[in-house]
């Protein structure tokens, strides 16, 4: 098609040079966007010594994974990997259900108010976190929770409590992505099952969701990279360091008075490797997830 | 409409009842509550414990007048606004621009670029700090210089905008590709035949196309620039010239002094900003859909 448009005006050999140039040019900036992660990898395999003398744009002398072991062992990242996955795979769940019922009640059924619930909700997910912060964290330490719920007996520095706060942020960005995604589905189905006297249930369950499959992974891959990456509420939330997830375990690596980067840059490695892998696996996905909840439908 | 009221049965309405119920109760319980509570409590001095008294505007007038970090920080969130939108959005869009077009190694190119949107804030903070670090890292390393980019307080939130921008751009790409993928290819050929330049086709024909795009970017890019923590935090905490509203609220609450009135008083500037930018988006999001 666009040869048709484009022949007449535009010989194919001016082309050439231009296309040559924008080759050039996107391969510079590819490269310049993926520099500063390769420069981590390579800081982090070197010793601490060795870059403090040359700087950490110099050849190798010696390279190691000594500071991925430090890493994993001293930093117990392994534990703060499984006190992520406490918080996200529920979190990710509980969202989605919640989320995707809400999305067909306001998609699908003539409730009233359905207009005002999706603008509320979908603006919820809009506000910075700092508007809320202050009194969640208030009320956070003044609810009370049974012993074998959360060790400090309140859902303040409860893995509860930061599951919490996820899935009410997250909820209204699913909210509205679904909704659009249901609005697509063609109504008849629906008639047809509510004929068979399907009750809202079945329609929900057997009925709409097993068409969002795509819609939830997209999601789910997208809220988990984002669960994953909070940095935020497990600051402000918790307050026992061995609860902490991985990515705000990261600080931990800064020591008081002196922070060696290469070790540092290797736990950023090892905290940023899950959500790089989520991302070269589920590529498609994670796509899908960005622009469902920027073009609809 | 023709349908009749749907009769609901009594499993039905209990169901809906309880879904509804319980996503109402959490959004409400946990973001609006609060966030109307910051209203409230910005104008009490409030530190966490004792009696609540209230001040009235007490806190913004020593917001304004008596707390420098407060317009630090104002300025701050303007530049990465700032910053955000005439640097890194429109370079964003460029690259979508260039990438919306059959070329080998798109995939490659596409990949490199929104490799940073996976990445946590935080991690990002940390890679910048192994690139700016003053004694060995690899800018001073590559120009000869011998500047403190991190630790001086006249550059350093310029080259953690620039950290910040490297993730925006990929951010931005990808729905801007996405919005260039469902325009109707008819009309750039239609253009071409009219003898229009690639150029004008773009800004004249395609680009106002991409209204409803183009105010998606635009609220992610303010709601960005208000929400902009992570990094700076990881680097020095947002203190000495990378001060951001967002960093004093939480320095007011977990820090040792415990001022919950006083950083209610900034939650409530940022949350009256965030409202008048979410008010247009919604507006033109759902006018649309009619």
């Amino acid at each position: 098609m666009t040869v048709t448009a484009s022949a007449p005006r535009a010989p194919s050999r001016r082309v050439r040079p231009l296309r040559i140039l924008l080759h050039v040019f996107l391969t510079l900036v590819a490269l310049g966007w993926l520099l500063p992660l390769a420069l981590a990898v390579y800081a982090s395999l070197r010793p601490y010594d060795e870059t403090a003398r040359l700087g950490y744009f110099s050849l190798p002398e010696q390279l190691t994974l000594d500071y991925y072991t430090q890493a994993w062992s001293q930093a117990e990242l392994p534990r703060y990997y499984l006190n992520t996955l406490i918080i996200v795979i529920p979190g990710v769940v509980l969202t989605l259900l919640l989320a995707s019922f809400t999305a067909f009640a306001i998609a699908r059924l003539r409730i009233p108010g359905r207009r005002t619930l999706l603008i509320v909700f979908t603006a919820g997910n809009l506000l910075p976190p700092q508007v809320l912060i202050t009194p969640l964290y208030t009320v956070y330490t003044m609810i009370p929770l049974p012993a074998w719920l959360s060790d400090s007996m309140s859902l303040y520095d409860s893995y509860l409590g930061l599951i919490l706060v996820h899935v009410a942020f997250q909820f209204g960005f699913c909210v509205f992505v679904m909704a659009n995604f249901m609005r697509t589905i063609p109504e008849e189905i629906n008639e047809a099952a509510l004929v068979d006297g399907a009750g809202v249930w079945t329609r929900y369950w057997r009925l709409t969701m097993p068409l969002c499959r795509p819609v939830l992974a997209a999601l789910s891959t997208l809220q988990f990279t984002w669960m994953y990456n909070d940095f935020l509420w497990a600051l402000v939330l918790m307050s026992s360091g061995d609860k902490l997830p991985v990515t705000s375990a990261l600080n931990n690596l800064r020591g008081q008075f002196f922070t060696d980067y290469n070790l540092l840059a290797a736990g950023s490695m090892l905290v940023a490797l899950p959500t790089l892998i989520v991302f070269q696996l589920l590529h498609k996905q994670f796509v899908a997830g960005l622009t469902l909840g920027s073009t609809k439908g | 409409m023709a349908a009749k009221t749907r009769r609901y049965s009594a499993r039905d309405m209990a169901v809906l009842v309880i879904g509804l119920g319980v996503a109402i109760v959490v959004n409400v319980g946990v973001i609006w509550g609060p966030a109307l509570a910051s209203i409230g409590l910005s104008g009490t001095d409030w530190s966490g414990i004792g009696p609540i008294e209230w001040v009235g505007g007490q806190n913004y007038h020593d917001l304004a007048a008596e707390y420098p970090p407060f317009w630090s920080a104002v300025r701050n969130n303007v530049l990465w606004l700032g910053f955000l939108a005439l640097v890194a959005t429109p370079f964003g869009l460029f690259c979508a621009v260039l990438l919306d077009r059959r070329l080998r190694l798109s995939r490659f190119y596409q990949s490199a670029l929104y490799m940073p949107v996976v990445l946590s804030l935080a991690v990002v903070g940390f890679i910048a700090q192994l690139v700016y670090s003053s004694d060995y890292g690899v800018l001073n390393s590559v120009t000869g210089l011998s500047v403190d980019w991190l630790g001086d307080s006249s550059v350093n939130i310029w080259v953690v905008m620039v950290a910040a921008a490297w993730r925006h751009v990929g951010y931005v790409m990808v729905i801007y590709l996405a919005g260039l993928k469902a325009v109707d290819p008819a009309l750039k050929e239609a253009a071409a035949i009219d003898g229009a330049s690639e150029r004008q086709a773009f800004f004249r024909v395609v680009f106002p196309t991409l209204r409803p795009v183009n105010v998606i970017v635009l609220v992610i890019t303010v709601i960005e620039a208000l929400r902009a923590f992570d990094i700076v935090y990881a680097i020095n905490r947002g203190r000495n010239g990378l001060e951001l509203l967002s960093v004093l609220v939480t320095e007011n609450i977990v820090g040792e002094a415990s001022r919950i009135g006083f950083g209610s008083a900034i939650a409530v500037i940022l949350l009256a900003i965030s409202v008048g930018f979410i008010a247009t988006y919604l507006s033109q999001m759902f006018r649309e859909e009619r």
